[in-house]
């Protein structure tokens, strides 16, 4: 039926069109100029603004072309004297109000009432009232905000805004109040924005035809036409969005927007994405290398660094041997500069002491996946969320880490009416929308897994099948499952029997049904136990390996796949060949000319303890700022500042690089070429939408500088050379160069010039293990290791807000997301501040046995009882200083979900 | 449908609430419970005109200012509210007692000019009647009905048959006027024979279109799916219309029987009857009518034996105009503000909740038990051809007799204003009459020997909509009429399409300023032209219509407009909110 084409007349020619289509898409196809105004592709059909109105013959009315599908014999008139008076009066009814400033609109240039007035002729709408419009504004209550500007009497009532903030942002947040000619576009009861459910993402904004929706921050900053754009990869999340961003004449970005066409974000952003970028512009930028001097930094050329640290890096490098030097690379950078990097460590240094940032984050996948599966990494991509019919969502903040990843969430969820089960020691975001929320305590996901697969293995849900077929090690796994009853499980992890059963039933006979998570899972004591517990629950009941089905760890850093897959971990290198493989050793050695060392190296989790110990005595840092993201970070101060050696490239003078003997000033993602690894594996080309400083170079170049400096020359051109270079070492990037990323990126395995990518790994149950089955892996539960006792009565969980990130060195130069969240507060449940005593922003102490910070306390619904979350983004009131180092044993990762603390009000 | 609507839900806070209004918190309720953001109640409760999200006295005094009881002089009555109270319109009492709002049409314009304090409606007011009414009601709640219906005496009716004879709020009485007969005729000849029966009859829509009943129906009986819905469309709003609440208030019954034949017939198992929220009355007795039906297995599980089941809900209405088309009021019961939604799909296969909705008029329904029971071919000895059976007209204005007739199709225009009217009142010249509300047609003296038929209507551009007339004597100024429906317009319009939501803005703007003598006759153009746009362009009817009656007027009454602008008049009382 839906191919059946059909016969439709336009303009006098006929034309063939499948069913189905409307008379605008139809048009579009026929290459017929149609005006519209309130029309905003795959977001807003509302048909309100009455600019597409056709002829239609035998129709007593004009017709929406928007709205109306062409049908059988359909006779269309695109222009006739009708056609275009009716649509001028439709653009001077939708002027009637509409102020005409555009010589102070930072629409100007970018309005879309603008250009269809001037098409069409209209100088001044006969309905315009110049009193109403210009001496008796319109109030708007509701957009005191930082980020969002509303200007009623702007607003032509289109409703793109709401239809986006309804449909891509998915939080309803503004709405149409009141009706007839008083309706506006409002929040409930004209509240401030910042006490709906706004997420900020300024959707709103960019659907917004005309000027009544600005960013705030852009306000002033310069028309678009006088904006250079360019089109590149956010620099946060590793959702990987692609981005317009423009910049203004004194070299500033000034406005992100979300590219539109994007297989990734289409046309999304998240708060950071949209406002996050001004970092960038900072006065605090480093521009010009800096030698420290009697505890003193000084500024020196960029010869006197280079000589000075190449000097030192050999001098430790011949007293204590090469083992004695810790390198980062880092998930900020690219994967040419991470390969830049790790490749500086072993072939210039003759270390496998190279590690970067993912350690702290999803170290436990790398372990866990790549045993259970084969490889560590998301197995379906992004835009497959559509095809599940459950999502299970364990240890994932995702509105508030992958904002934009959330958003398709449950737009899956509204749109198609998928089950959403989030399991979460926290009431998130998430968890407030989803069918199911487990709430269990921090710490015991393996027991939670094991007893869901527990019933699902007493149900008979298993997919025997599968198992059969494609996994091995299933009769071991079902001998420690087995004691995992749901009574034991529901003690240890808080939660309802009942609810263990739903969501296990749910997730096992869904036809398709696909899993996520992010820290909850990695960042334990026992993070590998965690992951391979995840691993397991796919595997058993087969969903993985087709769309819809997978297990898809969401990844915290822009770059942090590619940083690991670039060989920045020190056991593998580029595309995880294990260093202590000799064949690999040998391509590696063969194609670098060098003899390289056979142990794997020291995670960076241990660099702080050998500085201690005086087993390291210096680090190359590119980036990174473990003095604020370590846990402990009091104890890896001591260990850093007994180092005899610290280089640091970097764009701010971070924690980590004030401790430096030497820092360089080093481009930002913004300003750099290269390529970033998203979380579905998708290889992005980085465009510079920026000049750097005139004095920073690019981290890759920094390598290269020093390693010639030591001897080894490295004459990279540009980052394209480098990703030659790679693609010939690195079989699942065999095929990606940067020509070939233009359009949306690839995603790996790219094994040659003429593949197109691997959309889902593992599909049709191939693993990626050598004998090309799954390993289901018994798995015990074990307790975190420090665990609430008398005098530190509380759990506290640690990880981000919406509004910041990370270290806080980018957000927190961002001056709208530092004014809307300027101190770090603790969240506690309402139960544990009533029996403390505590009121909602009391002042008030945490502390482990590490140490304590003083803050804000935030009496909230989202913990369970006992339960306390902290974020790690203030260097103020610093998290890590409280979190505890114990370390998973297979993966190193700390556990910064789950340390004991007490809290005490301070006046 | 699952658990109550949210017009219930929005009800039952505010009338709870001291101060009946719908406080933030309890919205956050409502929208935790029912699961819909706070920002879509908060839409929905603004959109509708009994809502209200700001404080307001213990009683809410509405005041009809649309066509019939502003010729009854409205504004002298809310002038004199104004002053005995002490506040404007949308103020509250300093005591907390009254709050002064104006209304569109609550059909009572037989007795303009009408008032309602809260759901008790008081008719034939006069301005010395004002302080001794607030005081009474002050004092002892407002409980008497003021005003009673006139019907004109049996002859020949069909669907008004027991109105005003039965006692509306006894089944036995419906029963013994042999009632409920068709609904076991229908039973016993199978859904196929009602709908060609239905088909035969060439019953046609009362609500204004005129389609084809019998073809509406049998399109739902062969849409495909278990669960389709049937919906009595019983929110009257249309200025000059009050014939389906003198059904309701009079044989509620006859409602409900053509009803359920009419879910039988095309296999509905759910029916609505949204009735506007100020038909206080209406509501009890179809409520009576339904929990009578139900205990007399006329409704519920197998009626009378048949396997076949009907359920009956009554959706109480907020206050809205363009609620009464059809898609509106779908998406009005599925909890959403009333704006309508795009045609096609249509409702017999997309109606509410998406699903294949038959909706009827009250007078369409109320149709059903006489063809039933009587047959197709007794019911076309009714009538003219393609016009057959009776309509309802509900007559108001300058006329000796106000009320509601109900008239075969085929008489006179001049027939039912005079005969059944008694002529124009106090002995004055006929101006003119709209008919079918002020969405519908201006005719003027000339025209008045057309037949009240489908198709003789249609030759003369007009057609029955929803059968009101409207009669105005010589006296009365067209700019103050047209100025009174501008108003009307832009005050129901739902905001939705440009073309409506600032047409009807700008139409009023133009209006009210050529009623203030500082109109040009170039505003004459741009009226007509804006017109046209709006019928071209609106999204729904009620932007398409809503110039009708004006520019009709400029094109029938240009003299009168030219002269109002040439003579800078300033006329027809102020309509200013």
């Amino acid at each position: 039926m839906s191919d059946k084409l059909i016969l439709v007349k336009i303009d006098g020619k006929d034309y063939q069109f499948s069913q189905g289509i409307t008379i605008l898409n139809a048009c579009k196809i026929a290459n017929y100029d149609i005006p519209t105004l309130c029309y905003l592709e795959n977001i807003a059909e509302e048909g309100s603004c009455g600019m597409c109105v056709v002829e239609v013959k035998g129709a007593k009315t004009l017709q929406r072309a928007c709205i109306i599908k062409v049908t059988e014999g359909m006779e269309i008139t695109t222009e006739s004297s009708a056609v275009r008076e009716a649509r001028k009066l439709n653009l001077e009814l939708a002027l009637a109000h509409h102020p005409l400033d555009c010589m102070t609109c930072d629409a100007d240039g970018d309005c879309e009432l603008q250009e269809l007035a001037y098409e069409f002729g209209i100088k001044r709408s006969q309905f315009l009232d110049e009193k109403e419009v210009f001496e008796y504004p319109k109030e708007t209550s509701w957009d005191s905000n930082p980020f969002i500007q509303f200007d009623p009497q702007k607003c032509i009532l289109c409703r793109r805004c709401v239809d986006a903030c309804e449909s891509q942002a998915i939080v309803e947040a503004i709405g149409i109040g009141m009706r007839g000619y008083k309706s506006t576009v409002s929040t409930p009861f004209n509240l401030p924005l910042e006490q709906t459910d706004c997420q900020f993402c300024a959707a709103c904004v960019q659907a917004c035809p005309v000027g009544a929706l600005v960013e705030k921050p852009r306000v002033g900053k310069g028309k678009i036409f006088n904006l250079e754009k360019t089109d590149t990869i956010c620099a946060y999340c590793g959702t990987g969005c692609e981005v317009t961003l423009y910049r203004d004449k004194k070299n500033d970005l000034v406005l992100a927007r979300g590219i539109d066409d994007s297989i990734v974000n289409e046309g999304r952003l998240c708060v950071k994405g949209r406002y996050g970028y001004e970092y960038v512009n900072s006065k605090d930028r480093l521009t010009t290398p800096l030698i420290k001097e009697n505890g003193k930094f000084r500024e020196a050329t960029w010869e006197e660094a280079i000589e000075y640290t190449s000097k030192r890096l050999l001098e430790i490098k011949e007293k204590y041997g090469p083992d004695a030097i810790g390198v980062l690379g880092s998930s900020r950078c690219t994967n040419e500069d991470n390969y830049v990097v790790q490749k500086f460590a072993r072939a210039v240094i003759g270390t496998n002491n190279v590690d970067n940032c993912a350690r702290l984050c999803h170290a436990s996948t790398i372990a866990g996946l790549g045993k259970a599966l084969g490889a560590a990494a998301a197995t379906n991509p992004i835009e497959d969320i559509k095809n599940a019919d459950v999502m299970f969502v364990i240890g994932s903040n995702m509105t508030e880490t992958h904002p934009v990843i959330s958003q398709f969430i449950k737009e899956n969820q509204r749109k198609r009416g998928a089950k959403l089960i989030v399991c979460d020691p926290r009431k998130t975001d998430l968890a407030k929308v989803s069918d199911i929320h487990i709430q269990h305590y921090p710490g015991t996901d393996v027991a939670l897994l094991n007893g869901t697969m527990k019933v699902i293995v007493d149900k008979g849900l298993v997919n025997k099948e599968f198992i059969e077929a494609h996994t091995e090690g299933y009769d071991e796994f079902v001998k420690i499952v087995s004691k995992y009853d749901i009574e034991t499980v529901s003690k240890i992890t808080g939660v309802d029997k009942a609810l263990i059963e739903k969501a296990a039933e749910m997730y096992a006979t869904a036809p398709n049904a696909t899993i996520f998570y992010t820290m909850g899972i990695t960042q334990h004591s026992v993070g590998t136990d965690n992951v391979l517990s995840v691993a397991n629950l796919a595997l058993v009941t087969g969903h993985i390996g087709r769309e819809g089905n997978g297990i898809n760890p969401l990844r915290g850093q822009a770059n942090v796949q590619g940083a690991c897959d670039m060989g920045a971990l020190p056991d593998v290198y580029t595309g995880y060949q294990k260093v202590i493989d000799p064949a690999s050793r040998e391509k590696f050695e063969k194609a670098w000319r060098v003899k390289l060392p056979d142990k794997a190296g020291m995670p960076v989790t241990e660099f702080g303890d050998a500085a201690l110990s005086g087993k390291l005595k210096a680090i190359f840092a590119m980036g990174e700022n473990p003095l604020m993201t370590e846990p402990d970070i009091k104890h890896v101060r001591k260990g850093f500042e007994n180092l005899e050696f610290l280089a640091v490239q970097e764009i701010f003078l971070s924690e980590t690089a004030e401790l430096a003997d030497v820092v360089f000033p080093s481009a930002a993602a913004y300003e750099k070429e290269g390529t970033f690894t998203n979380t579905e594996r998708r290889v992005q080309l980085l465009r510079p939408a920026r000049e750097k400083p005139i004095n920073a170079k690019f981290d890759w170049e920094i390598v290269s500088l020093v390693s010639t400096k030591i001897g080894y020359p490295m004459k990279y051109k540009n980052a394209d050379e480098i990703m030659d270079e790679l693609a010939k070492l690195t079989p699942s990037y065999a095929g990606i160069h940067h020509f070939r990323l233009e359009q949306s990126g690839i995603q790996w395995p790219c094994p040659t010039d003429d593949h197109e990518g691997t959309k889902i790994l593992h599909y049709g149950g191939n693993f990626k293990r050598s004998n090309g089955k799954a390993f289901i892996a018994p798995v015990e539960y074990i307790k975190a290791k420090e665990l609430p006792d008398k005098e530190y009565p509380f759990i506290l969980t640690t990880g981000r807000i919406l509004y910041h990130y990370h270290s806080g060195n980018e957000s927190r130069r961002v001056k709208v997301l530092d004014t809307f969240v300027p101190r770090n507060y603790i969240e506690i449940s309402k139960e544990d501040a009533e029996s403390l005593k505590i009121n909602n922003k009391d002042s008030v102490r945490v502390s482990t046995r590490r140490g304590s910070i003083d803050l804000e306390a935030r009496v909230s619904d989202k913990p369970k009882k006992s339960v306390v979350f902290i974020s790690f983004h203030f260097r103020e009131a610093a998290a890590n200083i409280l979190t505890n180092a114990a370390l998973d044993p297979v993966s190193k990762i700390p556990e910064y979900k789950v340390a004991a603390c007490k809290i005490e009000k301070i006046k | 449908m699952k658990g109550r609507s949210l017009t219930d839900a929005l009800h039952d806070i505010q009338s709870g609430n001291k101060e009946n209004y719908i406080p933030e918190k309890d919205a956050l309720t409502v929208s935790e419970k029912s699961k819909v953001s706070l920002s879509k109640v908060y839409g929905f409760a603004t959109f509708y005109s009994m809502f209200s999200v700001k404080p307001r006295g213990k009683r809410i005094i509405r005041v009809c200012k649309s066509l019939s009881c502003h010729m009854g002089k409205a504004e002298e009555v809310i002038e004199k509210l104004k002053e005995v109270l002490g506040i404007g319109i949308g103020e509250t009492t300093e005591d907390g007692e009254f709050t002064l709002e104006e209304s569109s049409c609550l059909g009572m314009c037989s007795v303009s000019p009408a008032i309602m304090i809260d759901e008790i409606p008081f008719g034939n007011l006069t301005v010395d009647q004002i302080p001794e009414i607030i005081k009474k009601v002050k004092s002892e709640g407002s409980q008497e009905k003021i005003y009673t219906e006139q019907i004109l005496p049996a002859q020949g009716r069909v669907v008004l048959k027991n109105v005003g004879v039965i006692n509306p709020e006894s089944i036995d009485e419906y029963i013994a006027s042999r009632g409920y007969l068709a609904l076991k005729k229908a039973i016993e000849n199978g859904p196929q024979w009602v709908i060609n029966e239905v088909k035969k009859s060439e019953l046609r829509g009362r609500g204004g279109a005129g389609f084809p009943t019998g073809r509406k129906w049998e399109f739902t009986a062969k849409a495909p799916g278990p669960q389709k819905y049937l919906i009595c469309n019983a929110d009257e709003g249309e200025p000059g219309t009050f014939k389906d609440r003198v059904i309701m208030e009079g044989d509620p019954h006859s409602i409900i029987e053509g009803m359920i034949i009419a879910a039988f017939a095309t296999g509905c198992n759910n029916g609505y009857v949204y009735i506007r929220g100020e038909y206080d009355l209406s509501i009890r007795r179809i409520e009576k009518a339904i929990e009578d039906a139900r205990s007399h297995g006329f409704l519920g599980r197998n009626i009378l034996g048949s396997g076949f089941s009907f359920n009956i809900e009554i959706h109480k209405g907020a206050g809205s105009y363009v609620v009464g088309e059809e898609t509106t009021l779908m998406e009005s019961i599925e909890g959403h503000r009333g704006e309508p939604r795009k045609k096609p799909p249509y409702p017999p296969t997309f109606g509410l909740l998406g699903k294949p909705t038959v909706i009827n008029n009250v007078e369409t329904l109320a149709n059903v038990p006489p063809i039933i029971a009587n047959g197709a071919d007794w019911y076309r000895t009714i009538g003219v051809t393609e016009s057959y059976g009776t309509k309802l007209f509900s007559l108001s204005g300058d006329v000796n007799w106000k009320g509601v007739i109900e008239a075969p199709f085929g008489a006179r225009l001049s027939y039912i204003t005079n005969e059944f009217g008694g002529g124009v009142k106090n002995g004055k010249k006929l101006k003119g009459i709209i008919l079918g509300g002020v969405s519908g047609t201006l005719l003027t003296p000339d025209q008045f020997d057309t037949s009240v038929d489908f198709n003789s209507l249609a030759t003369i551009g007009a057609g029955p909509g929803s059968g009101s007339i409207v009669v105005m004597d010589e006296t009365r100024c067209i700019v103050d009429i047209a100025k009174n429906i501008a108003y009307f317009f832009k005050y129901e319009s739902c905001g939705k399409c440009t073309p409506c939501r600032i047409g009807t803005e700008q139409v009023y703007k133009i209006v009210d300023r050529i009623s203030k003598g500082r109109g040009e006759e170039e505003d004459l153009d741009i009226l007509e032209r804006l017109g046209e746009n709006m019928r071209l362009t609106s999204f729904c009817p009620l932007g398409q219509t809503a110039p009708n009656i004006i520019v009709q007027s400029i094109k029938k009454f240009r003299d009168e407009w030219i002269e109002h602008i040439k003579d800078k008049k300033v006329e027809g009382g102020s309509n200013e909110r």
